[in-house]
């Protein structure tokens, strides 16, 4: 019943003013996420200068069999992106006839701290780079092969693969390497600046209303230290930019290219928001 | 998923004689419905598994047949009674007719 009154209000709200937050708000679960018995970190104190107390995990704001699904790498659906980034990351490509594996040799070993200390400082452009940036430069650079194109199914895998040798360390990126500072700076501004035909910000949903019910989902910090997650409602792997630009789509906005200085100053400050929260990926989301 | 249908399976490597075990199956596969269309507006063939069966020791443990609303990737988690030492083994029958197994042995005490 309770739902029903939810879903009539909701209706009742769209027809008088068009798209509106409902206040109906629901806690984050007291649980604890165990990937095949190893204790994630979900709750974290905010680094100084957050806008919260206490940083949150994603998975707590899903529904039971959701976070269920996560907590074993073996029904996780994620994992699958992740065998096939094993696998690419032993495949010789490229004009140099390497593979990652030829120089970078055991993954778990040489990549153990990637998924928790990128985007880092990219002194060659200037700019900050991602995992998906760093595998791009890698292949022209060294491997001598064509760079992935935005969420080329490689990409996301071998990106899952990297960020998941780091599954329970948390994420704590190096503001202080060349220019990240100003980028952090950048991608705040960003984060509160309202866009779209909606004038939403990303705060308006993850800050203002984090805890609330917008229709049906249970918004959460936004935090994006899962990504690339498996989503249900795609039943495939969902990369942080193809994300990022969802939600912007979602206000009717302009979506800024994946990559584009923008989204990237927008992850430097987002993963940021997450310091503390282990790296899930692959995460399972709704 | 891009690659081959990948069959997983989750099996005990042991159990005492009698036991009820949990199977644990995971197929990696689109599970194309045959409902959609491309973006030129032809209908994408269906393509799924339609069917998976699990064996132990050639006599049948489970089997079910699959439909088109099934979603990527079916993940199969059923109990079976063991009561002695042998093999199970786990088909998937593709649409297009290709065939996927794997078998695991379990030892019984």
């Amino acid at each position: 019943m309770e739902k029903l009154a939810l879903a009539a209000g909701t209706a009742l709200c769209l027809a008088i003013t068009g798209v509106v937050i409902v206040t109906a708000s629901a806690d984050p679960v007291d649980d604890t996420l165990e990937i095949d018995g190893a204790e994630m970190i979900t709750r974290a104190p905010a680094p100084e200068g957050h806008p919260f107390d206490e940083v949150m995990s994603g998975w707590l704001f899903r529904e039971a069999e959701t976070r269920a699904t996560q907590e074993d790498s073996f029904e996780n659906p994620g994992m699958l992106a992740v065998e096939r980034g094993a696998e690419l990351w032993e495949t010789v490509e490229g004009t140099a006839g390497q593979s990652c594996a030829s120089c970078h040799q055991d993954a778990s070993v040489t990549m153990a701290n990637v998924g928790a200390t990128f985007p880092r400082w990219d002194a060659d452009s200037g700019k900050p780079i991602n995992v998906e940036g760093q595998i791009n430069k890698c292949r022209v650079e060294n491997m001598g092969a064509e760079p992935y194109a935005f969420d080329a199914e490689p990409q996301v895998s071998l990106t899952a693969f990297l960020k998941h040798q780091s599954l329970g360390k948390p994420v704590a990126i190096d503001l202080s390497e060349g220019e990240m500072q100003e980028w952090w700076e950048k991608g705040k501004d960003l984060y509160y600046t309202r866009t779209g035909q909606l004038d939403f910000s990303c705060s308006s949903c993850h800050e203002a209303s984090m805890g609330k019910y917008i229709r049906a989902d249970h918004l959460s910090q936004g935090q994006v230290n899962g990504f690339p997650t498996y989503r249900f409602n795609t039943g495939g792997m969902v990369s942080l930019h193809n994300r990022f630009r969802g939600c912007i789509r979602d206000t009717r906005a302009e979506m800024p290219a994946a990559f584009s200085d923008e989204l990237m100053a927008l992850e430097t400050y987002v993963t940021w928001r997450g310091t503390g929260l282990s790296v899930e990926t692959p995460a399972v989301r709704q | 998923m891009a690659s081959a249908p990948k069959p997983r399976v989750k099996v005990p490597k042991t159990a005492s004689a009698g036991e009820v075990i949990a199977i644990k199956t995971l197929i990696s596969h689109e599970m194309e419905s045959g409902q959609r269309k491309d973006k030129d507006g032809n209908v994408i063939p269906r393509k799924i598994i339609n069917k998976f069966s699990c064996t132990f020791n050639d006599q049948e443990v489970f089997s079910c047949d699959l439909d088109p609303a099934i979603s990527a990737n079916p993940y199969f988690e059923f109990n079976a009674k063991v009561p002695e030492s042998g093999t199970f083994k786990f088909t998937w029958v593709d649409d297009d007719g290709s065939v996927y197994e794997d078998e695991q042995k379990i030892e019984v005490s």
